[in-house]
């Protein structure tokens, strides 16, 4: 198989790149049908209140408006929304979501009406002629505050605004552990609110045939096998008799895998109206009513020993989990999270409790890392503070605590899978020129200057998920992924997906993997994703799980595929099976060279059906539903070296060398872009984004003049290197490359510019480390 | 984001966009690059009846020499500024203030009038302006009148600017002698607004002495602002860093800047000494070059 690899490896161009960058790409908002209605929604006016009435009679008179429906319209034709991952053993509240709400708006995203018009100017001019009368109730948006008594409640099903409890203890006691290690330190962290803001913001169209009773929805969705068994149950109609197409979709970073209102709201209207619907989100809606990332405050104990050794790690976290618990909601800071609070490291105790917090904000779900930035910022962090309590260089304490090896059972029970954690942490080093900064650092400190060094040592879950671990969960599905390779009579391949690639390339990646091993150009692959009534029921992507699982099962049904050509082929060469090999696209009777016959005859042959051996079915084509027997664990160290203004305070980026050990790399180019976009998007949280709230529960940044996304020339050159350990647990032996950027770049700028002010007497500052805030943190040291 | 009906009107002509301007005054707003104004009406932050848009009246976007000024139309795009080669070599500041603006579409669409008339507290031409003591021709159907721009803003989003008139041309004063300038612009982002902008003017005599200092400060008040401490504290005085680096510290003397999510009112004011020091600093190196 090796010596046949010609794509696998290689620094092939995307596919997709074309369609895309002609702008020619067909999103939601490119279709059109005739006839066809727009809808817009009216969001509410606070973020806690009481809805008293309704008046849209001045609304409904506008010409050109179909119709205004409010939450009485929907209350009984369509089930409130709820979450699809009700964690075990949590206590977890049943948290309902009203499409339209009805009696109460938990958040400035709640719709309170819905205006379908002929046109989307007239859609929304009549959404100012509608008049709400509301009783304001207190707001509250910051997670501290309300788990306090007598804070606003938000749900009656949800006393205190705890949605759920989830505990993990893993390994001995951290009161034990600290005995041993002699030391402790305690510190609080606050991981705040991100804004996954895609390019293309969300939006849904639906059409009703009401003869044949079936539903067509475009959606922008991550998983539309997902969305299809969700709205459907929500509606109320069969499964079979919904389809849903994702087309193409302009990132989502997470915030497109949930159901939420839109899509069923014009579903619904659809079918009553008798008339397509659409509804695109604007960007200023795609703020407030798209849910939004990470929003923890974390408590945390480490204890560790005089020589660095950290042997034990307690957190205490409040998770803002928003208004609503939104499709894979509560997962993401527990599951996510906390099972990977002992890292790449020896760490022996981890005992972590989050509580999943209810406040007047937009729903926080999955966002690029989920949970794992979380953890990793913590640990690593938390390795820094260490260093400094201890006066040590954080390269050694790191040093110290890293695992050399992989397989390895860390004490959350994870299985990692494969790698040589040590090495690849000094082999970043090295690339980065460490100690050489190190000495840089001090002539520049005894200049003034501020320079600093960070380190991230990361590792992170991937591939969700074994279906067995998933459930054990309390998710509510297994999450293999699926695949249909379908062999033309001329050879040439279609695969129909499962996964949902939407700008990770997997048009490319899937074709490269099918074309490897088969032997046939990758012209000749062709890959169809998004659409529920062509593709298999799959789970979709996210989680960095595409290549490892959507990928796994492809290479599965390639090799399947070769197993049944390989029997035609004994069959037309007239020899055994056992003595057929393959290479190069054709396959060959063991020591007669000459006798050999190509891919493209034998799929001719499997569907002229004529001379098939015995017992063997035309036709040429593999349905794999895989089940990964594990996670994957990609792993990396990245070095980042910053210098701030002295007089402005603004952090330049000096040197970003990430060393990456994802498993076995499909294709350079992709998973580079992949490590760069991470690496920025991590960037962005250490240094410009963050959501804000005022005390009203008003968003205040929510446009992009006031969230801060760096643009190319804010960001630096990120160096991306690999070191490629199979991952034992998938057939391609890949780990997964979509979120280690992301995960490991937050806390390895975080602790490059704290290190800069290290002798300054500046222990942490909360991100986004912003010239303010630095100038802020010196000045109250009275430094400035 | 869908803005609410509005009747859009393109003049051939100045004088049919002042006929147009006449009859709607009030009802209407200017269109020009757009940068500002289009996506306050995806906001429906602002409802006018009429759009006069001004994309056809090429005959306002120029730079050109005159006898003891530069005249640059109202027109005349950001981008367009950033590369004229009058003022590279006349007005090298203007050239600089332009090039820090927005980012490449920013600059591509938006005007020199329009950024003016939008009079946005933390824009970036008002404090290279105000540094240069430039003026405005603003005309309306009857009457032809000059303001200096520092008289032009008046505050927040507000000019000196009746609904029937429009900025129809910028003109910046010659510098004569021994000049340098320089524009520091503090920003998180490359594309943002300024946290506090400042702009120098440093004209020096034969011996060394500044003859005349101007600065102008943005992002840190409702208008731009002159920080006369600091041109004071260097006219008729022989220049050299160290008074510099004195002078600097009155950038922030009087000044009261808002605070917002990004930064503290503090900070721009401690922002504002140290851009005001880099600026002249920069200024005076240019002076012997």
């Amino acid at each position: 198989m090796e010596a046949s690899r010609r794509y696998i490896g290689a620094r092939v161009k995307r596919k997709e790149d074309p369609r895309f960058i002609t702008g020619r790409g067909r999103y939601v908002d490119d279709i059109q049908m005739p006839g066809m209605l727009y809808a817009a929604f009216l969001r509410a006016s606070y973020a806690h209140a009481k809805i008293k009435s309704i008046d849209v009679s001045r609304a409904e008179r506008i010409p050109g408006v179909v119709g205004v429906f409010t939450g009485d319209y929907f209350k009984g034709k369509v089930a409130p929304l709820m979450t699809a991952w009700a964690l075990t053993g949590a206590d977890l509240k049943p948290i309902k979501w009203p499409v339209v709400a009805y009696d109460k708006v938990r958040f400035t995203g709640d719709i309170v009406a819905v205006v379908v018009a002929e046109d989307p100017y007239v859609a929304y001019d009549a959404l100012e002629a509608i008049d709400v009368e509301y009783e304001p109730l207190p707001v509250v948006v910051n997670v501290e505050e309300a788990v306090k008594p007598g804070s606003p409640q938000l749900h009656d099903e949800a006393p205190g605004n705890v949605a759920f409890t989830w505990r993990l203890v893993g390994g001995e006691s951290f009161d034990e552990v600290s005995r041993k290690a002699g030391r402790t330190t305690s510190f609080r962290l606050v991981n705040h609110r991100l804004i996954p803001s895609a390019m293309e913001t969300r939006g849904a169209v639906a059409l009703y045939n009401r003869w044949t009773g079936e539903l067509t929805l475009w959606v922008t969705s991550q998983n539309p096998h997902v969305h299809r068994l969700i709205v459907s149950s929500v509606l109320g109609i069969p499964e079979h008799r919904l389809r849903v197409i994702a087309p193409d979709v302009g990132g989502g970073f997470g915030s497109k895998i949930p159901v939420y209102p839109g899509e069923v709201i014009v579903s619904r209207l659809a079918m009553d109206l008798g008339r397509p619907i659409k509804w695109v989100e604007t960007r200023r809606e795609n703020f407030i009513g798209t849910h939004h990332g990470r929003d923890h405050v974390q408590y945390v104990d480490v204890a560790f020993t005089e020589k660095g050794e950290v042997l034990g790690i307690r957190v205490r976290a409040l998770a803002n989990m928003g208004a609503y618990l939104t499709t894979a909601a509560p997962g993401v800071p527990t599951i996510l999270f906390g099972t990977m609070l002992s890292g790449p490291y020896k760490i022996k105790s981890v005992d972590v409790e989050v509580r999943g917090v209810l406040t007047n904000t937009t729903p926080v779900d999955a966002y690029r890392g989920a949970g794992r930035p979380e953890a990793t910022y913590l640990l690593e962090r938390a390795m820094d503070i260490v260093a400094r309590e201890l006066g040590m260089d954080p390269a050694v304490v790191r040093r110290r605590n890293l695992i050399e090896k992989a397989p390895y059972t860390a004490v959350t029970g994870l299985i990692y899978d494969s790698g040589s954690y040590l090495e690849v942490f000094e082999k970043a080093l090295a690339m980065a020129g460490y100690d050489e900064w190190r000495e840089i650092q001090a002539k520049a400190r005894a200049e003034g200057r501020l320079i600093g060094i960070g380190i991230s040592s990361y590792i992170e879950m991937c591939g969700l998920a074994p279906s067995r671990i998933a459930r054990a969960t309390g998710f509510g599905m297994g999450l293999w992924e699926s695949v249909t390779l379908r062999v033309h009579p001329t050879g040439k391949v279609t695969v129909l997906t499962g996964s949902h690639p939407h700008g990770q390339g997997e048009e490319t990646s899937f074709a490269m993997i099918v074309a490897d091993e088969l032997g046939i150009p990758i012209e000749d692959v062709d890959v169809v994703h998004g659409d529920t009534s062509q593709t298999p029921f799959g789970m979709g992507t996210y989680g960095s799980r595409t290549l490892p699982v959507g990928g796994g099962a492809v290479a599965l049904a390639a090799r399947r595929i070769k197993d049944k050509a390989r029997k035609i082929a004994a069959a037309l060469l007239e020899a055994r099976e056992e003595d057929i090999t393959f290479s190069g696209g054709k396959f060959y009777v063991v020591g007669h060279p000459e006798k050999s016959i190509t891919f493209q005859d034998i799929a001719l042959a499997a569907y002229t059906a004529d001379k098939l051996p015995p017992g063997l079915e035309p036709g040429l084509e593999a349905v794999v539903f895989y089940d990964p027997e594990n996670f994957t664990f990609p792993y990396g160290t990245h070095v980042c070296v910053v210098e701030i203004d002295r007089e402005t305070f603004k952090p330049k980026i000096l040197r970003y060398v990430a060393v990456d050990d994802a498993g076995v790399i499909v294709n350079p180019l992709l998973a580079e872009g992949q490590v760069h976009g991470g690496v920025i998007q991590g960037l962005a949280q250490a240094l410009y984004e963050y959501a804000v709230y005022d005390e009203s529960g008003n968003l205040l940044s929510a446009g992009f003049n006031d969230y801060m996304i760096p643009t190319a020339v804010d960001v630096p050159n990120v160096e991306s290197y690999f070191v490629e350990t199979p991952s034992p647990h998938n057939p391609l032996g890949a780990k997964g490359i979509g979120e280690t950027g992301t995960i490991a770049s937050t806390p390895a700028i975080v602790n490059a510019v704290l290190d800069a002010l290290a002798h300054l007497g500046v222990k942490h500052i909360d991100m986004p480390l912003t010239p303010y805030r630095i100038w802020l943190a010196l000045k109250e040291k009275g430094v400035i | 984001m869908y803005p609410p009906n509005f009747n859009l009107l393109t003049p051939k002509s100045l004088e049919e966009a002042l006929e147009m301007l006449a009859k709607y005054g009030s009802e209407s707003k200017l269109l020009a690059g757009g940068q500002s104004l289009i996506p306050l009406l995806k906001l429906r932050l602002t409802k006018p009846k009429y759009i006069i848009y001004l994309g056809k009246l090429r005959e306002l976007s120029y730079v050109e020499e005159r006898a003891d000024y530069i005249a640059v139309g109202a027109l005349t795009t950001h981008f367009e500024i950033e590369r004229s080669e009058i003022l590279a070599s006349k007005c090298p500041l203007l050239s600089e203030v332009a090039s820090k603006i927005g980012d490449l579409q920013v600059r591509n669409m938006g005007t020199i009038g329009g950024s003016l008339a939008h009079a946005d507290p933390a824009a970036d031409y008002p404090a290279a302006l105000t540094a240069l003591e430039a003026e405005v021709v603003i005309r309306s159907l009857k009457e032809t009148r000059i303001v200096k721009v520092s008289d032009l803003i008046k505050g927040v989003y507000t000019t000196d600017l009746r609904p029937d008139e429009m900025i129809v041309e910028v003109r910046v004063p010659r510098l004569g002698g021994r000049v340098g300038t320089a524009y520091e612009k503090l920003a998180f982002r490359a594309t943002d607004y300024a946290i506090v902008g400042v702009a120098a003017v440093l004209e020096l005599d034969q011996e060394g002495r500044a003859r005349r200092v101007r600065l102008g400060l943005t992002g840190v008040s409702d208008k731009p602002i002159r920080p006369r401490g600091v041109e004071e504290e260097l006219e008729g005085k022989l220049v050299n860093e160290d008074l510099i680096v004195k002078a600097s510290k009155k950038a922030s003397e009087g000044l009261n800047p808002p605070s917002d999510i990004r930064a503290s009112s503090e900070y721009r004011r401690a922002m504002a000494e140290v851009l005001a020091k880099r600026a002249l600093l920069r200024a005076f190196k240019a002076t012997s070059m």
